[in-house]
Protein backbone atom coordinates (compact mmCIF):
# COMPACT_ATOMS: atom_id res chain seq x y z
CA UNK A 1 0.00 0.00 0.00
CA UNK A 2 2.82 1.98 0.98
CA UNK A 3 4.61 1.87 -2.46
CA UNK A 4 1.46 1.99 -4.18
CA UNK A 5 0.87 5.70 -2.18
CA UNK A 6 4.61 6.99 -3.19
CA UNK A 7 4.41 5.63 -6.83
CA UNK A 8 0.88 8.12 -6.75
CA UNK A 9 2.73 10.84 -5.38
CA UNK A 10 5.85 10.53 -7.84
CA UNK A 11 2.74 11.25 -10.58
CA UNK A 12 2.32 11.15 -13.72
CA UNK A 13 0.23 12.52 -16.43
CA UNK A 14 -1.15 12.13 -19.97
CA UNK A 15 0.22 14.30 -22.78
CA UNK A 16 0.15 13.85 -26.69
CA UNK A 17 3.86 14.02 -28.22
CA UNK A 18 3.60 14.39 -31.90
CA UNK A 19 6.58 13.75 -34.48
CA UNK A 20 6.60 15.03 -37.95
CA UNK A 21 9.07 14.40 -40.86
CA UNK A 22 12.27 12.55 -39.90
CA UNK A 23 11.49 13.03 -36.21
CA UNK A 24 8.27 11.16 -37.22
CA UNK A 25 9.76 8.47 -39.65
CA UNK A 26 12.97 7.42 -37.09
CA UNK A 27 9.90 6.85 -33.68
CA UNK A 28 8.32 4.97 -36.02
CA UNK A 29 4.88 6.98 -34.83
CA UNK A 30 3.13 10.39 -35.88
CA UNK A 31 1.49 10.66 -32.45
CA UNK A 32 0.60 8.79 -29.33
CA UNK A 33 -0.62 9.60 -25.78
CA UNK A 34 2.19 8.95 -23.11
CA UNK A 35 1.91 8.81 -19.03
CA UNK A 36 5.30 11.08 -18.82
CA UNK A 37 6.23 11.49 -14.72
CA UNK A 38 4.99 14.71 -13.71
CA UNK A 39 8.91 15.55 -12.46
CA UNK A 40 10.02 16.15 -15.90
CA UNK A 41 9.98 20.03 -15.82
CA UNK A 42 11.35 21.03 -19.25
CA UNK A 43 11.32 19.82 -22.95
CA UNK A 44 15.37 18.69 -22.45
CA UNK A 45 14.06 16.36 -19.76
CA UNK A 46 11.32 14.81 -21.74
CA UNK A 47 13.80 14.83 -24.86
CA UNK A 48 15.83 12.08 -21.97
CA UNK A 49 13.17 10.15 -21.14
CA UNK A 50 11.97 9.40 -24.26
CA UNK A 51 15.42 8.27 -25.57
CA UNK A 52 15.22 6.01 -23.07
CA UNK A 53 12.15 4.36 -24.35
CA UNK A 54 13.91 2.86 -27.79
CA UNK A 55 16.02 2.76 -30.64
CA UNK A 56 13.37 4.56 -32.92
CA UNK A 57 13.34 7.20 -30.08
CA UNK A 58 17.17 6.99 -29.73
CA UNK A 59 17.76 7.87 -33.37
CA UNK A 60 15.42 10.76 -33.82
CA UNK A 61 17.28 12.52 -30.89
CA UNK A 62 20.78 11.23 -31.64
CA UNK A 63 21.45 15.15 -32.39
CA UNK A 64 19.79 16.76 -29.50
CA UNK A 65 20.45 20.12 -31.00
CA UNK A 66 18.91 19.40 -34.20
CA UNK A 67 15.69 18.35 -33.74
CA UNK A 68 13.03 21.58 -32.66
CA UNK A 69 10.13 21.41 -30.25
CA UNK A 70 6.67 23.24 -29.98
CA UNK A 71 4.88 23.48 -26.62
CA UNK A 72 0.69 23.58 -27.44
CA UNK A 73 1.82 25.07 -30.81
CA UNK A 74 4.13 27.14 -30.08
CA UNK A 75 8.18 27.27 -30.73
CA UNK A 76 9.88 26.43 -27.49
CA UNK A 77 13.40 25.98 -26.70
CA UNK A 78 15.03 22.79 -24.99
CA UNK A 79 15.36 24.53 -21.26
CA UNK A 80 11.33 25.40 -21.85
CA UNK A 81 9.15 24.12 -19.03
CA UNK A 82 6.64 21.79 -19.61
CA UNK A 83 4.15 23.04 -16.94
CA UNK A 84 0.54 21.73 -18.25
CA UNK A 85 1.15 21.42 -21.42
CA UNK A 86 -1.18 19.03 -23.28
CA UNK A 87 0.42 18.40 -26.22
CA UNK A 88 4.15 18.32 -27.22
CA UNK A 89 5.96 18.22 -31.10
CA UNK A 90 9.02 17.06 -32.22
CA UNK A 91 10.16 18.25 -35.53
CA UNK A 92 13.41 18.89 -38.08
CA UNK A 93 14.40 22.34 -38.86
CA UNK A 94 11.61 23.83 -40.94
CA UNK A 95 11.84 23.89 -44.64
CA UNK A 96 8.32 25.49 -45.95
CA UNK A 97 7.73 28.32 -48.12
CA UNK B 1 -4.83 47.50 -37.14
CA UNK B 2 -5.52 44.95 -40.36
CA UNK B 3 -6.43 41.41 -39.84
CA UNK B 4 -3.81 39.30 -42.02
CA UNK B 5 -5.79 36.25 -43.87
CA UNK B 6 -4.31 32.78 -43.52
CA UNK B 7 -4.90 30.17 -45.44
CA UNK B 8 -3.43 26.35 -45.73
CA UNK B 9 -4.64 24.13 -48.25
CA UNK B 10 -3.68 21.66 -50.45
CA UNK B 11 -5.70 23.42 -53.17
CA UNK B 12 -3.61 25.60 -55.76
CA UNK B 13 -4.48 29.28 -55.38
CA UNK B 14 -4.69 32.26 -58.12
CA UNK B 15 -2.91 35.35 -57.37
CA UNK B 16 -5.13 37.22 -59.86
CA UNK B 17 -8.30 36.37 -57.71
CA UNK B 18 -6.43 37.08 -54.51
CA UNK B 19 -5.51 40.69 -55.08
CA UNK B 20 -8.50 40.80 -56.85
CA UNK B 21 -10.22 39.90 -53.45
CA UNK B 22 -8.01 41.90 -51.27
CA UNK B 23 -8.21 44.99 -53.53
CA UNK B 24 -12.07 45.15 -54.40
CA UNK B 25 -14.31 47.79 -53.47
CA UNK B 26 -11.13 50.38 -51.92
CA UNK B 27 -9.42 53.06 -53.36
CA UNK B 28 -6.82 53.87 -50.38
CA UNK B 29 -3.91 51.00 -51.42
CA UNK B 30 -1.27 52.02 -53.43
CA UNK B 31 0.83 49.75 -53.60
CA UNK B 32 0.37 45.65 -53.66
CA UNK B 33 3.59 42.99 -53.57
CA UNK B 34 3.79 39.57 -53.96
CA UNK B 35 5.47 37.12 -53.54
CA UNK B 36 5.02 33.33 -55.31
CA UNK B 37 6.98 30.73 -54.34
CA UNK B 38 7.11 27.96 -57.00
CA UNK B 39 8.66 24.57 -57.22
CA UNK B 40 11.68 23.96 -59.55
CA UNK B 41 12.49 20.74 -61.09
CA UNK B 42 16.20 21.07 -59.60
CA UNK B 43 17.45 20.39 -63.73
CA UNK B 44 14.78 17.53 -64.48
CA UNK B 45 16.02 15.50 -61.83
CA UNK B 46 12.40 15.97 -59.14
CA UNK B 47 9.41 14.78 -60.02
CA UNK B 48 7.88 16.52 -57.28
CA UNK B 49 7.84 17.86 -53.56
CA UNK B 50 5.73 16.24 -50.39
CA UNK B 51 5.00 18.97 -48.12
CA UNK B 52 4.17 17.66 -44.41
CA UNK B 53 2.77 20.38 -41.78
CA UNK B 54 1.76 20.36 -38.53
CA UNK B 55 -2.27 20.83 -38.74
CA UNK B 56 -3.09 23.40 -36.04
CA UNK B 57 0.76 25.31 -35.50
CA UNK B 58 0.83 26.40 -38.89
CA UNK B 59 -2.05 28.49 -39.11
CA UNK B 60 -1.03 29.63 -35.74
CA UNK B 61 2.80 30.57 -36.14
CA UNK B 62 2.05 31.90 -39.55
CA UNK B 63 -1.06 34.35 -38.21
CA UNK B 64 1.81 35.29 -35.47
CA UNK B 65 4.19 36.15 -37.96
CA UNK B 66 1.68 38.30 -39.94
CA UNK B 67 0.85 39.62 -37.33
CA UNK B 68 4.45 40.78 -36.25
CA UNK B 69 4.29 42.04 -39.76
CA UNK B 70 0.97 44.03 -39.57
CA UNK B 71 2.76 45.32 -36.14
CA UNK B 72 6.05 46.91 -38.22
CA UNK B 73 4.56 48.09 -41.14
CA UNK B 74 1.47 50.59 -42.13
CA UNK B 75 -0.18 47.82 -43.90
CA UNK B 76 -3.61 48.29 -45.16
CA UNK B 77 -3.80 44.64 -46.03
CA UNK B 78 -2.01 41.11 -45.75
CA UNK B 79 -2.34 37.45 -47.33
CA UNK B 80 -0.47 34.34 -47.29
CA UNK B 81 -1.27 31.11 -48.27
CA UNK B 82 0.82 27.95 -47.81
CA UNK B 83 0.09 24.69 -49.66
CA UNK B 84 0.81 21.14 -48.17
CA UNK B 85 0.15 17.75 -50.41
CA UNK B 86 2.14 16.41 -53.16
CA UNK B 87 3.30 19.83 -55.31
CA UNK B 88 4.91 19.12 -59.16
CA UNK B 89 7.56 21.27 -61.14
CA UNK B 90 6.08 24.47 -62.25
CA UNK B 91 3.15 24.72 -59.01
CA UNK B 92 2.63 26.79 -56.88
CA UNK B 93 3.87 26.13 -53.31
CA UNK B 94 3.44 29.93 -51.22
CA UNK B 95 1.46 33.19 -51.33
CA UNK B 96 2.11 36.43 -50.01
CA UNK B 97 0.72 39.51 -50.70
CA UNK B 98 1.29 42.53 -48.79
CA UNK B 99 -0.55 45.88 -49.45
CA UNK B 100 0.37 49.56 -48.32
CA UNK B 101 -0.45 53.19 -49.21
CA UNK B 102 3.22 53.43 -50.40
CA UNK B 103 5.70 50.78 -51.40
CA UNK B 104 8.72 50.37 -49.02
CA UNK B 105 6.62 48.90 -46.44
CA UNK B 106 5.00 46.75 -48.96
CA UNK B 107 8.30 45.23 -49.89
CA UNK B 108 9.54 44.96 -46.69
CA UNK B 109 6.67 43.65 -44.98
CA UNK B 110 6.58 40.42 -47.85
CA UNK B 111 10.10 40.33 -48.02
CA UNK B 112 9.91 39.50 -43.91
CA UNK B 113 7.05 37.07 -44.31
CA UNK B 114 8.87 34.85 -46.35
CA UNK B 115 11.90 34.73 -44.32
CA UNK B 116 10.29 34.22 -41.58
CA UNK B 117 7.63 31.22 -42.80
CA UNK B 118 10.82 30.17 -44.16
CA UNK B 119 12.43 29.48 -40.37
CA UNK B 120 9.28 29.23 -38.59
CA UNK B 121 6.36 27.86 -40.24
CA UNK B 122 6.13 23.92 -39.40
CA UNK B 123 6.78 22.73 -42.96
CA UNK B 124 8.90 20.40 -44.52
CA UNK B 125 9.35 19.06 -47.91
CA UNK B 126 10.65 15.80 -49.45
CA UNK B 127 11.83 15.08 -52.44
CA UNK B 128 10.60 12.30 -54.95
CA UNK B 129 12.79 12.27 -57.40
CA UNK B 130 11.79 11.90 -61.46
CA UNK B 131 14.39 8.52 -61.69
CA UNK B 132 11.07 6.89 -59.81
CA UNK B 133 13.56 7.11 -56.13
CA UNK B 134 12.34 8.68 -52.96
CA UNK B 135 14.43 11.18 -52.07
CA UNK B 136 15.58 13.05 -48.85
CA UNK B 137 13.70 15.24 -46.90
CA UNK B 138 15.14 18.94 -47.90
CA UNK B 139 17.52 20.40 -45.30
CA UNK B 140 17.15 23.63 -43.55
CA UNK B 141 19.97 26.23 -45.22
CA UNK B 142 21.96 28.66 -42.88
CA UNK B 143 21.05 30.90 -45.64
CA UNK B 144 17.35 31.50 -44.43
CA UNK B 145 18.19 31.81 -40.74
CA UNK B 146 20.84 34.43 -41.46
CA UNK B 147 17.48 36.48 -43.79
CA UNK B 148 15.19 36.03 -40.99
CA UNK B 149 18.13 37.11 -38.50
CA UNK B 150 18.24 40.58 -40.59
CA UNK B 151 15.15 41.62 -39.04
CA UNK B 152 16.28 41.45 -35.39
CA UNK B 153 17.70 45.16 -35.83
CA UNK B 154 15.51 46.39 -38.49
CA UNK B 155 13.54 49.17 -36.80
Amino acid sequence: MSTATATAAAGTRPVRIVYFAWVRERVGLPEETLDIPTDLATIADLVRWLKARGEGYEAAFADEKIVRAALDHVHAKPNARLGNTREIAFFPPMTGG
Amino acid sequence: MISPLVRIQREDFSLQDEIGALSAGRADIGAIVSFTGLCRDEAGTLAALELEHYPGMAEAEIARVAAEAASRWPLLGLVAIHRYGLIKPGEQIVLVLAASAHRRAAFEAADFMMDYLKTRAPFWKRERRADGTLGGWVEAKADDDDAAKRWEQAP
